[in-house]
């Protein structure tokens, strides 16, 4: 199969799945006992009112009108007005986008690194002490709730040695102008260094924070692939030809064990996005995930599914993603 | 041999859990009222100090394990009572059922799973049974995608098709061959799910959309304990934290113990 056609079958395959979660978090939202106008209103809210906003979110219709409306309206990219502010959810969803992308990219670029050089090295030193702490550590770290690591981080790093910020993105006042979103981004594209060093300042403790809770799961996906890469034929004639010790793990064997765990990679990306609701309200960081709580708080339920179905495409576009890159690079994958 | 070690360190930790909620009324102080000045740090008095409203940390952390082991168990029960008959029948009787519940499982399965039971715990409001709810669904994809693979793998073993062949019914078959060979993977999952289920708890009442004041929650205390943090409050945030850490490391070796000792299928579904 050409990669062409893998690409366009994948892309037609994720349809459905897109359609099914869309589907399912308009059931969760609308047809789970509770009324949503009540919900926002109050249980006392004068009879008109309640009316009135009934009529204004369409709730009158038929459950299945409602349905269409709502497929109808995320076809064209509507994801709805907001109940809080009256502006656009997808407006307001883009802009906090890059918070998110910016915290997802640094964590996960820590997980990686973190995740592979311990798995590699775990997997060398099999039964050894080096790899039974690797282990330890990688289950220790599964245990930690991501939240509770952040509260000791900001309690260590801000509260009792005074070094690092403990919430927000950057500075009051500092920010760059907006090009990218992505404050490291811009404020480079900008030349103003302060903001860059502040923006990095306010980002150690949140990514570190969901990339070693990450790093957990790639530890052992690592260690897993490198044991079985480490028993093949291509390893012992790579040592018995003299190669290197460090060249034959980090080279010949790790390059090998690496597809599959990419593979996974791109599957925790559901782990990463639910991590970072918890990282960002955590260190009150101004993207989706925190956008979600603060407007479940304020029962703006329009905003609120408008974060669902953001993310549910998100994922889905990535696992897409995933599977074309895999198909790019191993070209077994496409048969 | 690791393995034994890592189920009887899990256990013992399990037990202890189980054995501090039980006992949890032999607290000397009330968990839910003011019984000293605020924000004591540890003491001989309150070894793990008070909080903002001069509630005994200790009480409050013993009592949080209940709140904590009862919505586990109880999401667990939904999770495991829901998922896993779909995921046999499913996979035992096949056709347009099943394609359709696997591509419906799949799916949400592939969604992050926290951020579904947070969606599920806004609409249903806070509270023990509706917060059990929010983490029951997103547990039910994990146990039907299991068995299901399972099943359909065992109904085509020659001992099954021996028996078929004999004049065995389904309900006979699914009892006496395929339902042996559920049980471990049963076991481990639900160990892992427990953890999970503790995790998830603890932090959808971090976020205000699990269990509210004044009962004791370690994720509520948790999120109250931020708030002190610049004043060097850390026992509030430490030990609430702390409980949570030991209880799911303990049924984290639990599953990985038991699913090594028990479980090759489990190995191969991976």
């Amino acid at each position: 199969m050409k990669l062409r056609d893998y690409v366009l079958i994948r892309v037609l395959l994720s349809i459905p799945m897109i359609l099914i979660l869309l589907s399912v978090v308009f059931l969760i939202l609308r047809v789970i006992p509770g009324d949503p106008v009540v919900a926002i209103l109050g249980p006392k809210a004068p009879p008109e009112q309640v009316e009135e906003l009934r009529e204004k979110l369409g709730l009158n219709d038929p459950i299945y009108v409602q349905y269409f409306k709502y497929l109808g309206g995320l076809i064209r990219g509507n994801l709805g007005e907001s109940i809080l502010t009256g502006r656009s959810v997808s407006e307001e969803i883009l802009e906090r986008f890059p918070a998110t992308l910016e915290l997802s990219i640094v964590s996960m670029t820590i997980a990686s690194l973190l995740g592979v050089f311990l798995g590699v090295e775990s997997s060398r030193r099999r039964n050894t002490p080096v790899d039974v702490s690797i282990r330890v550590y990688s289950l220790a770290i599964y245990s930690i709730p991501i939240f509770w690591l952040g509260l000791m981080f900001q309690l260590i790093f801000g509260k009792y040695l005074g070094v690092l910020p403990i919430s927000g993105r950057i500075s009051p006042l500092m920010e760059p102008e907006r090009i990218t979103g992505l404050y490291l981004v811009d404020s480079i594209l900008e030349l103003n260094l302060r903001a860059f060093l502040d923006s990095i300042e306010h980002l150690i403790l949140p990514s570190l924070t969901l990339g070693l809770v990450l790093s957990g799961v790639v530890v052992r996906m690592t260690r897993a692939n490198m044991l079985e890469v480490l028993e093949k034929d291509f390893i012992l004639a790579s040592r018995a030809r003299g190669v290197v010790e460090r060249r034959v793990i980090y080279k010949d064997a790790l390059k090998n064990a690496l597809i599959p765990v990419i593979t996974m990679m791109g599957l925790q990306f559901a782990l990463l996005m639910g991590g970072a609701v918890l990282t960002e309200t955590t260190f009150s960081w101004p993207g989706i995930g925190s956008y979600l709580i603060m407007r479940i708080g304020y029962r703006d339920f329009s905003a609120v599914q408008g974060a669902i179905v953001f993310y549910a495409i998100l994922v889905a576009s990535i696992s897409v993603l995933v599977d074309i890159i895999c198909a790019y690079i191993d070209p077994r994958v496409r048969y | 041999m690791l393995e034994r070690k890592m189920v009887f360190l899990g256990s013992s930790i399990l037990l202890a859990f189980i054995a501090m909620s039980v006992l949890a009324p032999l607290c000397k102080y009330d968990p839910t009222r003011g019984v000293d000045e605020e924000l004591l740090p540890p003491s001989r008095e309150h070894i793990m100090g008070t909080d903002n409203l001069g509630r005994d940390v200790f009480s409050r952390v013993i009592w949080g394990s209940r709140t904590s082991l009862l919505i586990a168990l109880i999401s667990v029960l939904i999770a495991s009572l829901s998922g896993i008959p779909l995921g046999i029948l499913s996979g035992y009787f096949g056709g347009k059922m099943d394609r359709i519940l696997s591509m419906i499982m799949d799916s949400i399965y592939s969604f992050p799973g926290l951020i579904l039971a947070i969606a599920i715990a806004a609409v249903l409001g806070p509270g023990v049974l509706n917060v059990s709810l929010a983490i029951a669904a997103v547990y039910i994809p994990t146990y039907f995608r299991v068995m299901r693979n399972t099943v359909s793998k065992v109904k085509n073993e020659l001992y099954v098709v021996a028996a078929r062949a004999l004049g065995a019914g389904d309900l006979l078959i699914l009892k006496d061959c395929v339902l042996p060979n559920l049980i471990p993977s049963i076991v481990v999952i639900s160990t892992i799910n427990v953890a999970d289920a503790i995790l998830t708890e603890a932090g959808l009442s971090f976020l205000g959309l699990g269990i509210t004041p004044p009962t004791p929650d370690w994720g509520y205390d948790l999120s109250n304990g931020q708030r002190f943090i610049l004043q060097g409050a850390w026992w509030l945030v430490f030990f609430p934290g702390i409980m949570i850490v030991l209880v799911v490391m303990g049924l984290a070796l639990l599953g990985e113990g038991l699913s090594e000792i028990l479980n090759p299928i489990l190995r191969e579904e991976e």
